[in-house]
This record gives C-alpha cells, sequence and structure tokens, in this order.
C-alpha cells in the first residue's frame, strides 16, 4: 500500500460526521472543548490585535511630526505602555495559546487535553484582564511602558499602574494553568504508536514552551507582588529612597521577560516546521536538529535575560557571562533556518498564502535574529541602548517573526478549522500590503536609533522627521492591510469552497479527521503509518529497506539525489 | 538528518500494543503529574522572592540594617517544628487510605488540620509582638511578605485539607484505589512544609 492509497483509505472512512455537532453558541460559554477553547483564544487575540493595532497608528501618527501636536505626551505614555502590553500578553502569547490548544490534541491523536476544565478557566480569565486593561486608557492608565521599571512606575499614578499589575497576575496565570495542559497533554497523552521522536514539530516547541512559562512566569508573579506592595502599602523593595534596589525588579522582571520573547517565538517556529514541508512536498530537513534545538533555545533563554541590563550598572563579568550566552542563542536558531531553507531547498514550493506568509517569517526573522546579535554585544547595546534601534530590532522579530508566523498558521489550519478554503489571491494581497508595510515601518527605525532618537519620547529633533514620515507611512500599509485579511476571513468562513479532510495532503494526524474534526477528534483513535514529514517517501512499514537517507529514496530535485 | 523519523519495527510492535489496549475508553488519570507541574511552577515564585531576599541581603552593608530589634527564637522554633512533624502526621493518612482505612485519614487529617491552623495561630501572634512593622526597613517589609506569602499558602492547604475532610464524610468517596484528594492534599502540604524549612532558615537563621 503507497501513502497516497493510505491517505485516500483513512478520508474515506469518515464522509458522514455522526454525533453532535457544534453550536455557535459554544464558542461564547465556558466550553471544555479544546477545539472551541483554541478559536475562544484565536478570535480574541486578534481582537486585541486590533486595539493594540489601533494604538499603535495612533503612536505613529502622533510621530509623523517632531512636535506632540497630536496626543499629549501623557496620553503617549499610555498608548506606547497600552500597546507593548496588550501586543505581548493579549495578543501574541494567546494566540500561540490558541494553536496549541487548537493543534495538540489533533496532532498526538488525543481527544482532548488533559484538563480541559482548567483550560476554560485559563482562558476565561483572559477576557476580564483584558478588558479592564484596555479600557483602563478612558479614566487612568499606566505609563511606565511595558516594563514598568520602578521607581518611575510608583510615581507616575497608582491607579493605572495597580490596574497594569493586577491584569498581569491575572494574564500570568492563565498562562501558566494552560502551560501545566500543554505540558502534561504532550508528555501522558500521545497516542501509543506515537513516540516521542516522532511528534511533529510544533510539539516538541510547544514542549519547550511551556517549560519556559512554567519557570518563567511565576517569578515575574513574585516582582508583580512586590512591586504591588510598593505601589499600594508604601514599602519600599525597589525604591531606593526607602533604602530598597530598582535592579532587584529589572533582574526578575527580565528574568521572565526575556524567556517571554521565547515564548512568543517557539510556537511559531515549530507552525513554520509544520507548514514548510507541507507545502514544499519535501521531509523535513533535520527532525531531530529542530527539535532539539527547541530544547536548547528554552535552556539557553533562561540564562541571558541581563543583557537588557548591560546600562544598569551591570557588573563587567556578569556583562561578558550574558554577552556569551546570548550570542549562543544564535547557533539553536540558525540550526532551524538552516533546516527551514534545507527543506525548501529543490521541493515542489506551493506558493500560497501560508506558505508565502512562512518564507515571509523566516527572511524577517533572519533580519531580527541578526540585529539581535548586534545588540547581543556590550559596546553596541551600550550605544543603541533605548533607542530606535532596540525597537527595529524587536519589531523584526515579533512582527517580522511571529505575526508573520501567526499569519501563516491562519492560513494553513483555516481550512482544518472552518472546513472551508480560504480566498487564495486575497490572502496574496494580504501578504504582499503586510511585507511592505512592516519593513517600510520598521528598517528606517534602524538608521534613526543609530543616529541616536531615543525611543518612549513623542518629542523628537526635527532632523529625524523624514525617516519617521516613512515609518508612519508604513504603518498606515499595515493599517490597510488589515483589511483583505479580515475579509478573507469572514466571507471564507461563511461561504468559502468546501475544504475536505486533507487540501494540503499532509501526514500529520490533524488531517487524517474530518474538517472541522468531530467533538472528540477521532473516531478511532489513530495509528501512526509514517513519520509527520515523509512527503515523497513511499513506503510500507513492513518493508524492509535502504536508509532513507540514500539517494534513490530522495526526490528528484532533492540536495541529496 | 533527512527522512522519517518512524521505525517500522517499532511502529508495528506499537500497532499490537494499542490493538490490544483499545477497547476500554477510560479517561487517564494525569492530575497528580498536573499538582507536581503546578508545585514546580509555585516553586519558582518563592525562588524568585528568596533570590531578591538574598539580593538585598547582599547589596546592604549590614543585614539587618542597624535598628532592627532582636528577634525571638523561641515561638517560630516551636512553630517549625510543629509544621515538619505535620508532614509526617499527613502521610499516615495516606497510608491509611491506602489500606482503605477512612477513619484513620479522617483522624490523621483533623490533627494535621490542627497543627496547620496552630502554626498560624502562631504565625498571627508573633505578628502581633514584633516591634517592627511592614515599613519599618527592607528587612522587615522582605520578612512580612515572605512569611505572609507563605501563610497564605498554608492556609490555602488549610482549606485543602478541610475540603478532603469534608468529603471523607460521604462513604465510599475515598478508597485504596480512589483517593486523588488525598494525595494532592498530601502534596501541597509537604510543598508548603518544604519552602518553610527554606524560609525559616533565611529569614531566622542567617
Amino acid at each position: 500500500m503507497t501513502q497516497a492509497e493510505a491517505l485516500s483509505e483513512t478520508r474515506s472512512s469518515h464522509d458522514h460526521h455522526p454525533g453532535p455537532q457544534r453550536k455557535w453558541q459554544d464558542y461564547f460559554t465556558f466550553n471544555t472543548d479544546h477545539k472551541v477553547i483554541g478559536i475562544q483564544y484565536l478570535v480574541l487575540s486578534f481582537i486585541f490585535f486590533g486595539i493594540g493595532g489601533i494604538m499603535a497608528d495612533l503612536i505613529r501618527t502622533e510621530l509623523k511630526t517632531p512636535a506632540t501636536d497630536f496626543v499629549s505626551p501623557e496620553m503617549y505614555n499610555q498608548l506606547l505602555t497600552l500597546h507593548g502590553t496588550i501586543m505581548i500578553f493579549l495578543w501574541i502569547i494567546p494566540a500561540g495559546s490558541g494553536l496549541a490548544n487548537y493543534l495538540i490534541p489533533l496532532m498526538i491523536g488525543a481527544r482532548d487535553m488533559a484538563f480541559p476544565k482548567m483550560n476554560a478557566l485559563a482562558f476565561w480569565m483572559l477576557p476580564p484582564a483584558g478588558i479592564l486593561l484596555a479600557l483602563s486608557i478612558l479614566f487612568d492608565a499606566p505609563q511606565a511602558g511595558w516594563t514598568s521599571y520602578p521607581p518611575l512606575s510608583i510615581m507616575t499614578g497608582k491607579v493605572g499602574e495597580g490596574i497594569w499589575i493586577f491584569s498581569l497576575l491575572v494574564l500570568g496565570t492563565s498562562s501558566i494553568l494552560g502551560a501545566i495542559n500543554f505540558f502534561t497533554t504532550i508528555l501522558l497523552m500521545r497516542v501509543p504508536s506515537m513516540p516521542l521522536t516522532a511528534m511533529p514539530l510544533f510539539c516538541w516547541s510547544m514542549l519547550a514552551t511551556s517549560a519556559l512559562i512554567l519557570i518563567g512566569t511565576p517569578v515575574l508573579a513574585g516582582a508583580l507582588i512586590l512591586l504591588a506592595f510598593d505601589l499600594l502599602a508604601g514599602t519600599a523593595f525597589f525604591n531606593p529612597t526607602g533604602g530598597g534596589d530598582p535592579i532587584v525588579y529589572q533582574h526578575m522582571f527580565w528574568f521572565y521577560s526575556h524567556p517571554a520573547v521565547y515564548i512568543m517565538i517557539l510556537p511559531l517556529f515549530g507552525v513554520i516546521s509544520e507548514i514548510i514541508p507541507v507545502h514544499s512536498r519535501k521531509p523535513i530537513f533535520g527532525y531531530l536538529a529542530i527539535a532539539y534545538s527547541s530544547l536548547a533555545i528554552s535552556f539557553l533563554g533562561l540564562i541571558v535575560w541581563a543583557h537588557h541590563m548591560f546600562t544598569s550598572g551591570t557588573p563587567a563579568w556578569l556583562r561578558m557571562f550574558f554577552m556569551i550566552t546570548t550570542m549562543v542563542i544564535a547557533v539553536p536558531t540558525g540550526i532551524k533556518v538552516f533546516s527551514w531553507l534545507a527543506t525548501m531547498w529543490g521541493g515542489k514550493i506551493a506558493l500560497n498564502s501560508a506558505m508565502l506568509f512562512a518564507m515571509g517569517f523566516v527572511g524577517e526573522f533572519v533580519i531580527g535574529g541578526i540585529s539581535g546579535v548586534m545588540v547581543a554585544s556590550v559596546p553596541f547595546d551600550i550605544h543603541v541602548h533605548d533607542t530606535y534601534f532596540v525597537v527595529a530590532h524587536l519589531h523584526y522579530v515579533l512582527f517580522g517573526g511571529s505575526v508573520f508566523g501567526i499569519f501563516a498558521a491562519i492560513y494553513h489550519w483555516f481550512p482544518k478549522m472552518t472546513g472551508r478554503m480560504v480566498n487564495e489571491p486575497l490572502g496574496i494581497v494580504h501578504f504582499i500590503l503586510t511585507l511592505i508595510g512592516m519593513n517600510l515601518t520598521f528598517m528606517p527605525m534602524h538608521a534613526l536609533g543609530l543616529q541616536g532618537m531615543n525611543r518612549r519620547i513623542a518629542l523628537y529633533d526635527p532632523q529625524f522627521q523624514p525617516l519617521n514620515e516613512l515609518c508612519t507611512i508604513g504603518s498606515y500599509i499595515l493599517a490597510v492591510s488589515a483589511l483583505p485579511f479580515l475579509v478573507n476571513m469572514i466571507w471564507s468562513w461563511i461561504k468559502g469552497r468546501e475544504a475536505g479532510d486533507n487540501p494540503w495532503n499532509a501526514l500529520t494526524l490533524e488531517w487524517q479527521t474530518s474538517s472541522p474534526p468531530a467533538i472528540e477528534n477521532f473516531e478511532t483513535l489513530p495509528v501512526l503509518r509514517w513519520g509527520p514529514y515523509d512527503y515523497g517517501v513511499e513506503r510500507i512499514p513492513e518493508d524492509i529497506e535502504p536508509p532513507l537517507t540514500s539517494p534513490e529514496l530522495q526526490p528528484e530535485s532533492s540536495a541529496l539525489s | 538528518m533527512q527522512g522519517s523519523t518512524v521505525d517500522p519495527a517499532q511502529a508495528a510492535l506499537n500497532y499490537h500494543a494499542e490493538a490490544v489496549a483499545t477497547g476500554h475508553e477510560e479517561h487517564p488519570d494525569h492530575r497528580i503529574f498536573g499538582i507536581i507541574v503546578f508545585l514546580a511552577a509555585e516553586s519558582m515564585i518563592f525562588l524568585g522572592l528568596f533570590m531578591a531576599y538574598l539580593t538585598f541581603r547582599a547589596v546592604y552593608p549590614t543585614w539587618p540594617p542597624e535598628g532592627t530589634p532582636e528577634r525571638e527564637l523561641l515561638l517560630p522554633g516551636i512553630n517549625t517544628l510543629i509544621l515538619i512533624s505535620s508532614s509526617f502526621v499527613i502521610h499516615q493518612a495516606d497510608t491509611a487510605v491506602k489500606k482503605d482505612n477512612v477513619g484513620g485519614l479522617r483522624k490523621w487529617f483533623a490533627i494535621t488540620a490542627l497543627m496547620g491552623a496552630v502554626f498560624l495561630a502562631g504565625q498571627l501572634y508573633e505578628y502581633h509582638n514584633l516591634e517592627f512593622g511592614l515599613k519599618t526597613n527592607l528587612y522587615a517589609s522582605t520578612f512580612y511578605v515572605l512569611t505572609g506569602f507563605h501563610g497564605l499558602h498554608v492556609f490555602f492547604g488549610l482549606c485543602l485539607i478541610l475540603g478532603v475532610l469534608w468529603r471523607s464524610r460521604i462513604k465510599g468517596h475515598y478508597s485504596s484505589q480512589h483517593h486523588f484528594g488525598v494525595e494532592a492534599a498530601e502534596l501541597y502540604w509537604h510543598f508548603v512544609d518544604v519552602v518553610w524549612i527554606v524560609l525559616f532558615i533565611l529569614l531566622y537563621l542567617l
């Protein structure tokens, strides 16, 4: 039996949809189905992406001219604080959780997550915290930036800062509960025929991500508790006038918030590792290397945090240590990038929206990665610290990386989630607009930073105006790029072409069930008959075969043939 | 590195194992594993706070800062003994329920609850009689926040124990086969106990 025959066999076995179906009301209630929760996470996070995006465009409109002629400086501080906090804690992290919730049980052949009720609880902590945080702009929003460094944060208004701390404690708790679920599900609930090393790479990356969440987030909670005491009870943990030490806050904050960068990017590394082999019709290059590099990134990510503090009076020997560990992270990341490129090399690449965004991800992320290595070096970092160079770097990683990855994931799994295809021309328009807008917005910021324009300030020197205008135009293009996406999603969800169970002819388990999957995912639990990425590897499990790296088993165009 | 990651021989074996295993659809119980993962995360909060405390201590020229009143060791010492021995007491309950002895479970849990309550009362008594307040100096602040945060955990553990006691009045609710609640409460209690040992050494002895 060839792979194609086996695939068509699994397909015909569930043409009808027996059992109860999902009602639209389920998506607004405390539902314990991981697929409902996954969609809830994704839709909610996209709503906050919209809110944070509007804030970003308000910031860019203010920065179009050197004077503060659009919003007041206080409002500017509030906007940039909320923009950062919302984009990180209510957009990228929940979007990753949404994808993980939807995909992990399907990919490992489980019927649900390990703790469905806790899963629903974790989701329902987000809306109250998010709404509270977003609405705080109407009365008294936090102003101290998403990092909320004391003593600034304990001097800029108790209400806003209190809301910020409270929301973050709730969001952090939600994130921890989610991570307990992912960790347990991936380790204990795989179908018996799936060893760890036959697991889709997305599950590997989520394993690494949940470990980071479980180790890092509680420390942030500790820092926030102490900060709340400083703010509300008048203690002086971080207040130098009372004998406290603000550097301790920075250490605790970055012990979480640097790993948080990997919490935001690792799930998307997994997504890209899924998408590229499917749309290149080739086995993934270096499965184990990609899997273990996720774990390596996760481990190294925990010992680099003080590179955010090179200008905080960190002693020289400590700076050296953190500079070296930070640069070492480029190695596992580079392994992934090379593996993706090698997977695409000579493959039959389908240039659809999912694959375009995945390729965009690789390109943009590499730019962000390179500027990351630049700012890792102490002398350079001291020069560009607190300038737009850092802003450019982080947006290349988080927009060019994470956001591109989330879009790629949406285009790739939309047929599975809704049972309908997306509109490809609209998706391609969306990709082109996003790519242009993103580079136009953030590329000039590198130059601005090198010329010394400070970040987080509404006023700036008139010499920076031309480049700032470019950035602002780019940000408007990004705003426009959301339109084809929104139209595409809503229209395709209602009227899109029927997708069938496996429109991409993919091999991972989530495609071996109906689209959208039935309530308990699989009628009978699936049995692995091929690896997750055995594209173009025709074989029967019982066969005795030459090693898989031998040239005759490679596709015609493969680099190895 | 390129190619399949599925070993055909192993897949065939697994296929067989699964064929044997299918037929009963019971949901496997991963709750104890989940509790352990949760406690691991929880311990990171304490670790973070401990590291903050140690940093404050290292940065200050003298620790505790000049003028901090002397601390009494007798009461916290007794409290520590009570909490540590309660861990052994609660383990008796676990042994009892594994022998289907629900009466024993109730007895040992009740004693543990009492010991936990005495610990909390002792803690409050100590707060009441200390000569420094929350805002006296950095040492005082860390002292109150760390012990208070731990006390909150003791209180939560106490609630878990009382919850198990409440449920155990239903006949057959806990047995040698079904006693997740008992094990979870016990694990949590041990965790709270271990945290206290570290806390006691850091705050009182060092």
